[in-house]
């Protein structure tokens, strides 16, 4: 076949952050495939170093604006670690209901307003506002409910504010926990519609195998906070050797780094971690995934988005069980922490290293920091979850354009748009770190 | 009456002040009743080359951002400068802490060359700016009192007391009587002392006041034992833009 396409989406639209795809088929040969990353590079490994330890959430949160309470927890974590800080159970749970609300908010803003247009056809939600008004406002209210959740817990979700090393400096009181319970179930409303809409939503068809990573566990909990880093090929490894999966490498005539565990590639976000832990899932997420066919494996990217939906309803029933918990067994505010100068001495501090391994809304995300023996920070490394996924995403696109040749140049452009867009792509993020392509901007 | 046509642009930053705004929830379908949202990159895929309102998020940190923004002023009637990465430089500014050419190497290695970059600038120390709000992210009512104000063309001023100001209102026991350090006595209020709310300190980022009192300042940080250096290092987190003057051409 003798056919030219050339695809070139300057500023690739609703994801987070700045992404050019580049195709170029000659003659019916694919001779150029690409997915760039052109967001300004914002250096936040390197203002970090000089740093109070205490700080690097605050900082490490503005990496993000949807996915701050996912940076938060795994600054955290690994701030935590490298200390040798031991938080208690209820702080460990009140994370995990955190990491549960940005899940849920963060995919909801993903199949709602980011995909559900190119699959009803329009350009944005503004469009649906005449001709699904229901379906709009729904959206925008289950977002907005996430959100109330998260003010009422951390004071708000785009950067919070109450979570820090050490614990929560302010805790949910009986009527707060009362509020959160009462949003949720309001949710939970919403989601039957929700379920209904993600069901009726044809996707491309196309598969492509490849690995799947995120954390793994032994117990019957769906591990999104902790566990050891897996993959669908059998790897297993503590969190602290997470440079052995993410194997950043050069590629030839680029100056990206790229990532490869088993293969050549391989993927992280809700697809990898249905796949890889699929009967962990609370039992109506289940039902839903085996209602509209969604099982381990699952090979086809596109239907990254279908996974997402699966994890809302089991992080919106999961957090309703946390919130359950303490209703009956109550809080214990002893716990609450002091912000402040070095927390008042309530945490002692040691030189160390630590590593936070936390799976967020697009996939496993690390931090890893060095103190000094005064906890001042001295080296700071984060691999993002879309990062890792560039290199996943650019071989999906060499397998996929040849298989639709036979579209033409529009269809096979909103193809390749859809393509990055189901992998729920947050360059921003992703941009300021070394593991992504990056031309010049 | 014809919609205000608005475009929302983003510059280096992390869109989470856009973001703010689909938080509004179903009050943004009121908001959409009044304005005709031509350009929203993160949400939408319509682009246009006309508008009358440039909503600009994220400080200018690169050379092709220089271009872009002052792209940007021409086409635009009124021009926001959105959060506080676009009113004061905000976090970003935290890279001109360092050597610009060392916190390159330091986090691109060899490839460094690859990420031309210049010390970050606010949006108003490139091009005019008509409106402000500041935040991070954005406080949303104060987001719509500016919008109003836009709207009807008055001015909006972000307010110039204290943030101790709201924070007294809202009855917080005050950080320095507990013994921590606080940004609240120097910060620009209008956040309803958000962060103390939640037992966490002002951090300043939304901007100094115009005038710190310095002398009383001092007194309160010898009565504390606070030492000026602490000060310094919260200051130069979101603030460290406002020592460089307006972009000279030849930068």
């Amino acid at each position: 076949m003798s056919k030219n396409v050339k695809v070139n989406v300057e500023y690739l639209t609703r994801v987070e952050g700045h992404g050019n795809i580049v195709v170029n088929v000659k003659n019916g040969k694919l001779e150029e495939c690409r997915l760039d990353i052109v967001e300004s590079p914002r250096f936040f490994e390197g203002m970090l170093r000089g740093r109070s330890i205490f700080e690097a959430q605050h900082i490490t949160s503005r990496i993000c604006g949807i996915c701050a309470c996912g940076h938060t927890l795994a600054s955290i974590q690994a701030a935590e670690d490298a200390i040798g800080f031991i938080p208690t159970e209820q702080t460990i749970k009140l994370r995990k209901l955190l990491l549960h609300l940005e899940n849920l908010d963060s995919h909801i803003l993903h199949i709602y307003l980011l995909v559900a247009p190119d699959l009803l056809g329009v350009k944005s939600f503004v469009p649906l506002i005449h001709t699904h008004n229901d379906v709009v406002r729904r959206a925008l209210r289950m977002k907005k409910a996430c959100n109330d959740v998260c003010d009422v817990l951390v004071g708000r979700h785009v950067h919070p504010i109450s979570a820090i090393v050490g614990g929560f400096t302010k805790l949910p009181k009986e009527k707060d926990i009362d509020t959160m319970l009462e949003i949720l179930e309001s949710i939970q409303v919403d989601m039957a519609p929700t379920i209904e809409l993600g069901a009726s939503l044809k996707f491309p068809e196309f598969q492509r195998e490849t690995e799947y990573v995120g954390l793994v566990n032994d117990t019957d909990e769906y591990p999104l906070l902790s566990g050891d880093i897996g993959s669908t090929d059998g790897l297993r490894m503590d969190k602290h050797d997470y440079k052995k999966i993410t194997n950043e490498f050069v590629v030839p005539h680029s100056s990206a780094k790229h990532t490869k565990a088993s293969r050549d590639s391989y993927m992280v976000g809700a697809l990898a971690r249905v796949n890889l832990n699929f009967e962990k899932l609370h039992p109506k997420a289940k039902k839903v995934a085996n209602a509209i066919g969604l099982k381990p494996i699952t090979t086809n990217p596109f239907l990254n988005t279908a996974a997402q939906l699966i994890e809302c309803i089991h992080s919106l029933e999961d957090s309703i069980k946390i919130l359950k918990e303490f209703k009956n067994d109550g809080v214990d505010y002893a716990q609450a922490i002091t912000v402040g100068l070095n927390e008042n001495g309530q945490i002692p501090v040691k030189a160390g290293k630590g590593v936070g391994a936390v799976e967020v809304p697009r996939g496993i995300l690390f931090h890893e920091y060095e103190v000094d023996k005064k906890g001042m920070i001295v080296n700071a490394n984060c691999i993002i979850p879309t990062g890792q996924n560039c290199n996943n995403i650019e071989k999906d696109m060499q397998k996929l354009v040849p298989e639709v040749l036979d579209k033409n140049q529009d269809e096979i452009t909103l193809l390749m748009e859809m393509l990055v867009r189901a992998y729920d792509p947050c360059i921003s993020c992703s941009a300021h770190f070394l593991n992504v392509k990056y031309i010049d901007c | 009456m014809k919609k205000v046509k608005v475009a929302f642009f983003d510059f280096t930053c992390c869109e989470g002040c856009q973001l703010q705004v689909a938080n509004m929830g179903e009050a943004l379908l009121d908001v959409l009743d009044l304005i005709d949202v031509v350009e929203f990159r993160e949400v939408m895929s319509e682009k246009s080359s006309t508008y009358d309102v440039a909503i600009v998020e994220g400080s200018i940190t690169t050379p092709h951002g220089v271009e872009r923004i002052k792209k940007i002023r021409k086409t635009a009637k009124v021009l926001i400068a959105y959060g506080s990465c676009a009113a004061i430089g905000g976090i970003n500014g935290m890279k001109n802490n360092f050597d610009l050419k060392d916190i390159r190497e330091y986090v691109y290695q060899k490839d460094a060359k690859h990420f031309d970059t210049i010390p970050t600038r606010a949006v108003h120390q490139v091009v005019p700016v008509d409106y402000t709000v500041t935040g991070c992210p954005v406080y949303i009512p104060e987001f719509v009192k500016v919008l109003k104000a836009a709207l009807m063309g008055i001015a909006y001023n972000v307010p110039d007391n204290a943030v101790c100001v709201e924070c007294k209102l809202n009855e917080n026991e005050c950080m320095y009587d507990k013994g921590i350090a606080c940004m609240g006595p120097i910060t620009r209020a209008g956040c309803n002392s958000w962060c103390i709310n939640n037992g966490n300190i002002c951090y300043g980022c939304r901007g100094i006041v115009s005038n710190p009192a310095e002398k009383g300042q001092k007194d309160i940080l010898e009565k504390y034992n606070i030492s000026l250096e602490w000060i310094e290092n919260k200051i130069n987190m979101y603030n460290k833009p406002r020592e460089l003057g307006e972009l000279k051409t030849d930068e």
